[in-house]
């Protein structure tokens, strides 16, 4: 097997969903400059409901096939994702807008465990399974694999992406949330409800999340009440990475965060196998011609990246790779 | 009976007082300065009077309605253009994005890119760098681009916020002139100005502000004339 060729597709389909987080964050970000740490709970929030919504559908012995049903999943998380976005910044955003920062960064995270306790008490504290009832057909290209949700999981992230930048580049709605980010006395001065284009971009970030939502759940099979913050955590890497408030870095740094985690994840193993080295002590010699492999740290780290490519950003380049300034002469 | 007219208005900051009081009255097809010194009040006048702050006190009646402390939002569909202070422009939006959130109010296609057209038969310059993001244009060329931008909502009513500042002696006169020409069109203007001689040889009448109250009204050509205004604002 091609480990190299199997991390990157690995480490794609994970980016995407990474990218479709991350642009949550970002777009968030780039209109009222809050770091939104409560986006990663409504990821959550959107496996949840396609969990019920499939799981209810499946066990009802209806003659639906399979993918709509995932679909008419998708289609219930989406709206509820949005209302849970609508309602976080209208409830407890908005109200702090001319707040000092900290106020709305501190609301986020009070947000998140809201979010989090309301799912245990509505979900169980115990991980679900998420229904895995898509057939599943696995292809082989080169001396790898990919697998037929691995194929949806990239193309529809890709689409929504496309689909996202159409919408911010060629409508006079995506102009006036650009606008809005520059300057919202100004673009108010324009008759752009600046209140109601702050909604809308919640909402946007939302519906993105709740397809991330139903693409984690399928992918691993499995939804937990805490799946969002650590998933939301490393999201918020990717758009630091590609620069915060930035759309196509977001999307770079998602996929970036993803290969780099895969790769990371398979060849740590090797690459901190002490028996390399085995000549620095006799012990480990003696432990290496017993057990063959005396690793250090094992693919159990594989969370461990995102972080430490956040914190290189951060100490390196903290605008990010695309996150560059635009002189303001005005 | 005035398009605009402005009754004991008090906007403050904190603690500071702004404007304390003004009055102020604008007939339709007026053009009419507001001159005065730094700090007198006169970007706070224009924010209150675009929705981008609001007063403390005092009443705005604009086409016979009362619209104190309307949002800006609103007031640019009643039809309340201000081309602001500094500018304003999206910098990282192109010419042609900024010209159309100017638009932004409107759903007439057919009228928006006859205007569209007028701005740029009338600033050749950002026809050129249509494609162009404004933070790249030069100063005077932003604030060609301002004034396109609030000429593309059709206003009825246009306020200025020192159109002149920090433009080469000829970029002057062609905003100038440009100011006549949408005046001349019928649009109501008011315009706040450093350069009061320019601007009070282009106004019908004109107001003098001080530490946020009015203290002269006249006639442009009176006020041309004045003393006080001769030695405070036209250095002779
Ligand atoms: N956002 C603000 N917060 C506090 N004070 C302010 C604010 N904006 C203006 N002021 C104060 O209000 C007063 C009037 O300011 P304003 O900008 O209206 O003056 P101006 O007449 O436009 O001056 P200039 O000719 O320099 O533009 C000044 O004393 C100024 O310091
Ligand atoms: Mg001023």
């Amino acid at each position: 097997m091609d480990i190299f060729l199997q991390q990157i597709i690995n480490g794609l389909t994970l980016g995407s969903v990474y990218a479709i987080v991350a642009l949550g964050y970002t777009m968030v970000y780039g209109i009222v400059q809050l770091i939104n740490f409560a986006h990663g709970e409504v990821v959550m929030v959107g496996a949840m409901v396609a969990l019920w919504v499939i799981t209810a559908l499946a066990g009802s012995g209806t003659t639906l096939p399979p993918l709509v049903i995932v679909l008419i999943g998708t289609l219930c998380a989406i709206p509820a994702c949005m209302a849970v976005g609508y309602a976080m910044e209208r409830i407890a955003y908005r109200p702090l807008r001319n707040a000092p920062r900290l106020a709305p960064l501190i609301t986020a995270i009070g947000i998140s465990i809201i979010l989090q306790h309301l799912a245990m008490l509505i979900w169980s504290r115990n991980p679900l399974a998420f229904p895995q009832i898509i057939s599943n057909p696995v292809f082989h290209l080169g001396g790898a694999t990919i697998s037929g949700v691995q194929i949806a999981i990239i193309s529809l992230s890709l689409l929504m992406m496309a689909a996202l930048t159409l919408l911010v580049y060629r409508t006079k709605l995506g102009v006036a949330m650009r606008a809005t980010s520059e300057n919202p006395e100004i673009a108010g001065l324009m008759g752009i409800d600046v209140n109601r284009v702050i909604s809308i971009t919640f909402v946007i970030g939302a519906a993105l999340a709740a397809v991330a939502g139903v693409m984690v759940g399928t992918y691993y099979g499995i939804a937990h009440y805490t799946m969002g913050a650590l998933l939301g955590m490393k999201a918020f890497s990717a758009a630091v990475l590609g620069g915060i408030g930035n759309l196509a870095g977001a999307m770079l740094g998602g996929m970036l965060l993803g290969v780099v985690e895969a790769l990371g994840t398979g060849y740590i193993g090797n690459l901190t196998d002490l028996c390399h080295v085995s000549w620095i002590s006799s012990d480990l010699a003696e432990r290496c011609a017993v057990d063959g492999h005396v690793i250090l740290f094992g693919s159990n780290y594989q969370d461990v990246f995102a972080f430490v490519v956040l914190i290189l950003v951060l100490v390196f380049r903290p605008s990010g790779l695309l996150g560059e300034r635009v002189s303001d002469r005005a | 009976m005035s398009l605009l007219s402005v009754r004991s208005l008090r906007v403050t900051y904190g603690g500071i007082e702004a404007v304390r009081g003004i009055d102020l009255d604008v007939a339709e097809g007026e053009l009419v300065a507001l001159i005065g010194a730094n700090g007198a009040g006169k970007t706070t006048t224009l924010k209150a009077l675009s929705g981008m702050v609001r007063p403390a006190g005092g009443r705005v009646t604009y086409k016979g309605i009362d619209v104190t402390g309307m949002a800006s939002h609103h007031l640019i569909r009643q039809g309340i253009a201000l081309v602001p202070e500094g500018r304003g422009v999206f910098a990282r939006l192109t010419v042609e994005e900024n010209l159309a959130m100017g638009a932004y109010t409107r759903n007439d296609p057919p009228g928006v890119s006859a205007d569209l057209d007028r701005v740029f038969e009338l600033f050749p310059r950002l026809s050129e760098r249509r494609a162009q993001v404004a933070g790249t244009l030069s100063g005077g060329e932003q604030q060609m681009l301002a004034i396109g931008r609030a000429m593309m909502s059709r206003p009825r009513l246009m306020l200025l916020d020192e159109p002149s500042m920090g433009l080469a002696p000829l970029m002057v006169q062609k905003i100038f002139e440009v100011i006549q020409s949408i005046s001349a069109q019928g649009v109501t203007i008011l315009l706040v100005e450093q350069n009061a001689l320019l601007a009070l040889e282009a106004a019908n009448r004109g107001y003098v502000m001080e530490s946020g109250a009015i203290t002269m009204e006249d006639a442009a050509s009176a006020l041309l004339e004045s003393p006080q205004v001769r030695e405070a604002y036209l250095g002779q």
